[in-house]
């Protein structure tokens, strides 16, 4: 159906990734994640998530998928 | 309980996905012209996109929080639902129904009933299905709105009718497709907002070692976190099989292997993965046969390794709570107010009058009407001259025993997450909850359409007239489910209820699937009063027996269970076996009324097979599907 839905979702957790990044960075890490500055780390797991996401979706708009 | 405060990184993310749902549902508008665009997303969508919606459609509060509550009461297995329960009929469906299915060209289950029987059977099917959806769609959506109240402090009422609002405004728009296109993000969500928590809580206890031997200690001793009033051999909690295969007495469920394997694994399983139109509605979206069948199979992989992120929940919190680490507990059941508005002039009397403990002890304990604990009590007459109302209520809602188990996976949420980190988890439960409410409501607008309205009601329209009319039923399948959801706020345990209704239903209806669609002789009577005949026995067990206090409803109780669970599974097993004798029975005594050539394509011995060679070989349905049992089978055996 037309829409791909690759799009949403790459682009939403490329937004959330970013969010959760820019938090670690500003907060740093919390004693409520035992020390770790999970949103750092998570915020870059998301980014690559959305970034694999939109690149699929970039990529079968090139070729059209088989049938 | 204080609320959780959000920081303004959480309410971005929680707005963010609102918009992108609603978002979606505007994109998807242009794309809805006629009735099977809306209903059945015009048949075109890929097989990874439907398997996942085909799984991400059951995981609305039954899933996350209900599963993650019984873990915690009942251990590990609670894997049990998914490794005997839904990945085996994942993979029957998928080789064995899909063809039928999807062949028969059938826009619902309640059609394919009436292709290959009649009218009657698809009337019964269609009724108690739409009765069925709307009631866990407000369960669900009762459990959400309480959520949010307890956790953030909102309002009961306005969270309900935002979230509703949101739902109605993006199933309306873009109809299944929608439905199915959150399902897939709120899936995602899912996985990829609480598997951080899952990996602090891990680590927070130790590891999957320390977690085990402390969950030996509870096993030994659960009524320290009142769990249980027995007490087990240390494995109870993280021993998949063994035991269940010690018996009724030696497993927290409370359930023998026979009920487990055949009540659970195979009727309610069967009957619910391979007949709920919920779920099978997602693989009738596929794009063309082979991508239907495809459906509950690659739904089955991620269904699989779902435990992760719903048991490992319920072990640690039970493991953390044991050890009493940085003072948490399990969530304590919440006082209502009205119980407040008895219990502080309880306890103020027994601070004027100077009664002893045990007597202050009862009062108060008759006011809440829970168990609470003696000594905190004690502790709270004491002070209470020194104390205002807001800090007797605090203080009394801290001395309740019994668990609100659905909260245990707020509880870890709330433990372990920052800001941001927060908001991601909440927005994925928040999300989780509302796709499970868009499932069910495009579910019951399908049967209504269709299966009610174009079939009883309104014959011979145009397609745009059933078009506007799925778009009018949203809005009654929406209000439906609110007005479900208020009256679902009186029940505790969501979970026992909505297995409760599927037991009743769900459980007969699968051995009429199985004689319909592998026995050409099964005639529509059969199929009806078997139908019937199944329904009533689940009932009447349900009548004439009890557990932890509930059926009996008619008077006479022959037997007790060992708990509520096990007889769930029971009357299942029964229900089905009384379908399946009466259905076979009565076909034998009736005339068939469908010719072999009416029954083509709906007939297992009256369908040419489905030749797959043009596919990849490990794509096709039967070497994928065993590859699938055997995962299954392994994952049994590891945690055996």
């Amino acid at each position: 159906m037309g829409l791909d839905i690759r799009w949403p979702i790459g682009i939403m957790f490329t937004l959330i990734g970013a969010l959760l990044l820019i938090t670690g960075l500003v907060n740093g890490a919390d004693a409520r994640s035992l020390n770790i500055n999970i949103n750092l780390w998570w915020g870059i797991v998301l980014l690559v998530f959305g970034a694999l996401m939109l690149l699929g979706a970039t990529r079968s708009r090139k070729t059209p998928p088989p049938a | 309980m204080q609320p959780i405060h959000l920081a303004w990184v959480d309410y971005t993310i929680l707005l963010a996905y609102t918009a992108f749902v609603i978002g979606i549902g505007f994109a998807l508008r242009r794309y809805m012209k006629t009735s099977t665009d809306f209903f059945l997303s015009g048949r075109s969508i890929p097989a990874w996109v439907t398997g996942l919606a085909f799984m991400a459609a059951n995981l609305g509060a039954l899933e996350l929080v209900g599963m993650a509550a019984n873990t915690t009461k009942y251990g590990i297995a609670t894997a049990h639902f998914y490794w005997i329960g839904a990945i085996p009929a994942m993979v029957f469906l998928a080789i064995f129904m899909m063809p039928f299915y999807y062949g028969s060209k059938a826009r619902s289950v309640p059609e394919f009933l009436k292709l290959r029987f009649d009218e009657r059977v698809r009337c019964l099917n269609s009724i108690s299905f739409a009765v069925m959806t709307v009631f866990a769609s407000g369960i669900s959506m009762d459990c959400l709105a309480r959520l949010l109240h307890l956790l953030l402090g909102w309002n009961y009422n306005i969270s309900l009718w935002i979230c509703s609002a949101v739902v109605l405004v993006y199933v309306i728009k873009g109809g299944l497709t929608s439905a199915i296109y959150t399902e897939v993000l709120q899936f995602f969500m899912i996985v990829l907002g609480f598997t951080p928590v899952i990996y602090l809580g891990l680590k927070d206890v130790g590891g999957w070692d320390k977690l085990k031997a402390t969950l030996g200690l509870v096993a030994q001793n659960p009524a320290a976190l009142d769990l249980n009033s027995k007490t087990f051999q240390p494995d109870a909690w993280t021993s998949v099989w063994k035991p269940v295969l010690a018996g009724p007495q030696a497993n927290p469920m409370g359930v023998d292997w026979f009920a487990m394997v055949f009540g659970l694994g195979f009727v309610l399983s069967f009957g619910y993965w391979c007949t709920n139109f919920l779920v099978v509605q997602r693989a009738m979206a596929a794009r063309n046969m082979s991508a239907a069948r495809r459906t509950p199979l690659i739904a089955a992989v991620p269904k699989m390794l779902f435990p992760i992120l719903v048991v490992s929940p319920g072990l640690i919190a039970a493991a953390l709570a044991f050890t009493g680490k940085d003072g948490y507990r399990l969530p304590p059941k919440i006082v209502s107010d009205s119980a407040y508005v008895k219990a502080i002039p309880a306890v103020k009397e027994a601070a004027a009058l100077k009664e002893d403990e045990p007597t202050a002890f009862k009062n108060v304990s008759a006011a809440i009407a829970m168990k609470l604990n003696e000594a905190k009590v004690a502790a709270i007459v004491k002070d209470a001259a020194s104390l205002d109302d807001g800090a007797i209520k605090d203080r009394l809602q801290d001395a309740v025993v019994e668990n609100d188990y659905n909260g245990v996976i707020l509880s870890l949420v709330k433990k372990y997450c920052p800001a941001g980190l927060l908001g991601l988890a909440l927005t994925a439960l928040l999300a989780s909850f509302m796709s499970g409410m868009a499932g069910n409501v495009t579910a019951f607008n399908t049967i209504w359409t269709y299966d009610l309205y174009q079939a009883y009601l309104a014959p011979n329209k145009s397609d745009h007239h059933y078009f506007r009319m799925g778009q009018v039923i949203t809005v009654v399948g929406v209000l439906l489910s609110i007005a479900c959801a208020y009256f679902a706020r009186r029940y505790n345990n969501a979970m026992d209820v909505i297995q409760l209704v599927f037991s009743f239903v769900n459980a007969p209806l699968f051995a009429t699937f199985l004689l319909a669609m592998f026995w050409a002789r099964t005639t529509g009577t059969g199929a009806f009063l078997g139908l019937l005949g199944g329904i009533s026995t689940s009932a009447l067990v349900h009548g004439l027996t009890m557990a932890e206090g509930k059926g009996g409803w008619l008077g006479a109780t022959l037997y007790t269970f060992p708990s509520s669970m096990a007889q769930n599974f029971w009357l299942a097993s029964f229900a089905f076996i009384a379908c399946l004798v009466l259905t076979f029975a009565i076909s034998l005594a009736t005339k068939r009324t469908k010719s072999d050539e009416e029954l083509k394509g709906l007939v297992y011995s009256l369908t040419p097979k489905l030749k797959d060679e043009d596919q990849n070989w490990l794509l096709r349905p039967a070497v994928f599907g065993t590859i699938l049992i055997i995962a299954c089978v392994i994952l049994n055996i590891i945690f055996w």
